[in-house]
């Protein structure tokens, strides 16, 4: 059975597609069979991360309304040949993405992968609520700054009450990913340090990904970075979150602001 | 010296996806602009309608793969039709 992931934070642009494809990405090169599901519907931008775009055939709606089936909508990468893409529907109405219909496809997935990662739009809406709503663990990406820290523990709120999990009287696993970390702003004291999200937030570190041009790059050439550029910063921070999520005990690592091979000199333990 | 022609032997990522976003446009503005699918979907779509009528096709064992191009798409449509051979057929289109 799968492990259900969503990948959530409620404020838009802090890095949830990203974290999607660079996490699940670097799950599957570590062995694990992965799909990664696009839940933003009439936004979907997964598949140009993943470099699937030109590809899609069908998508998640297509599914829920039997226009296809699982094994004729879903996307193998050419790059690790156990990960998978579920894109979203481009043109199609939002409320095509009903209840019953998500909890099949989630279910179908579940059967043939060991993660099922769900990439959540912005918002507290509808899309975000059917993208948490059959999670088993979540990773709420948080950029430290104060709007992105606040709707990050409205998340939280909503995870722990109005997910099945939480219905169920279970407890859901939720993991802080901080993306976007900036350490030359962090010396200089104009970040929120990591210390401070983790206290206000209060849940497990996942892991920190340093602010970084590599990013950007893998997106360009449409590959997550954790394939695009194994050795970067942000991949080695990416790589060992995943390694975390699996089970491992790995210390997390602050960037510095040292550049390059050195970035990760400083290490401390937190959380 | 080398370290200099080490940047710059580095082939950059804009272009690469300027290329890909002018590609992925050009099909995507046809399917959004006026609410139909781009020339590929409704191939797609009418090729599965004629074989339809002719054969009941089993969901199952039909392929579809497409590749979106700048000069040239691909679908391939991979259908088993059952009965009158063993052997699946194969229509291909470009
Ligand atoms: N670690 C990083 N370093 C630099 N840029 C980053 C980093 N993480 C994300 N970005 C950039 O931030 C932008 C938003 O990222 P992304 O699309 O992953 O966010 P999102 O949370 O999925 O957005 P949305 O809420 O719109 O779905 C992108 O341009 C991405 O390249
Ligand atoms: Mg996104």
């Amino acid at each position: 059975m799968a492990k259900v992931l969503v990948v959530t934070s409620g404020k838009g642009g802090v890095g949830k597609t990203t974290t999607t494809a660079a996490l699940g990405a670097a799950l599957a090169k570590a062995g694990q069979s992965v799909v990664l599901v696009d839940f933003d519907v009439g936004l979907r931008n997964l598949d140009l991360v993943m470099g699937a775009e030109r590809r899609v055939v069908f998508d998640l709606i297509n599914v829920i309304q039997g226009d296809a089936n699982l094994a004729q909508a879903l996307i193998k990468d050419k790059r690790v040949d156990t990960l998978s893409l579920l894109p979203a529907s481009q043109t199609r109405d939002k409320d095509a993405l009903t209840p019953e219909g998500v909890a099949k496809v989630i279910a179908d997935l579940s059967k043939k992968f060991d993660w099922v990662i769900c990439d959540s739009p912005a918002g507290i809406e509808r899309g975000a609520q059917m993208a948490m709503h059959h999670a088993d663990m979540a990773v709420i990406v948080t950029n430290p700054e104060v709007s992105s820290v606040r709707d990050s523990d409205r998340i939280i709120g909503m995870l722990d009450s109005t997910t099945e999990k939480a219905k169920a009287g279970e407890k859901m696993e939720k993991f802080l990913l901080i993306t976007r970390y900036d350490p030359q702003r962090a010396a200089r004291g104009d970040m929120l340090g990591t210390d401070d999200v983790l206290e206000i937030l209060s849940i497990p570190l996942l892991g920190i990904i340093p602010e970084s041009p590599d990013v950007l790059k893998a997106s360009n050439v449409g590959a997550p970075v954790t394939i695009a550029e194994p050795e970067s910063a942000p991949a080695r921070a990416y790589t060992e979150a995943a390694r975390r999520l699996m089970g491992e005990k790995v210390e997390v690592t602050i960037p510095t602001e040292r550049k390059g091979l050195f970035d990760w000199l400083f290490r401390r333990r937190v959380a | 010296m080398t370290f200099l022609s080490s940047i710059f032997k580095r082939r950059s990522s804009a272009p690469v996806a300027r290329d890909r976003l002018q590609i992925l446009l050009a099909h995507e503005r046809i399917a959004v602009g006026d609410g139909k699918d781009d020339l590929l979907a409704k191939l797609h779509r009418e090729i599965m309608e004629v074989i339809k009528r002719h054969v009941a096709v089993d969901q199952d064992k039909v392929q579809i793969k497409m590749d979106r191009g700048a000069q040239c798409s691909v679908l391939e449509i991979d259908v088993e039709v059952p009965g009158l051979t063993d052997r699946p057929e194969n229509a291909k289109k470009s």
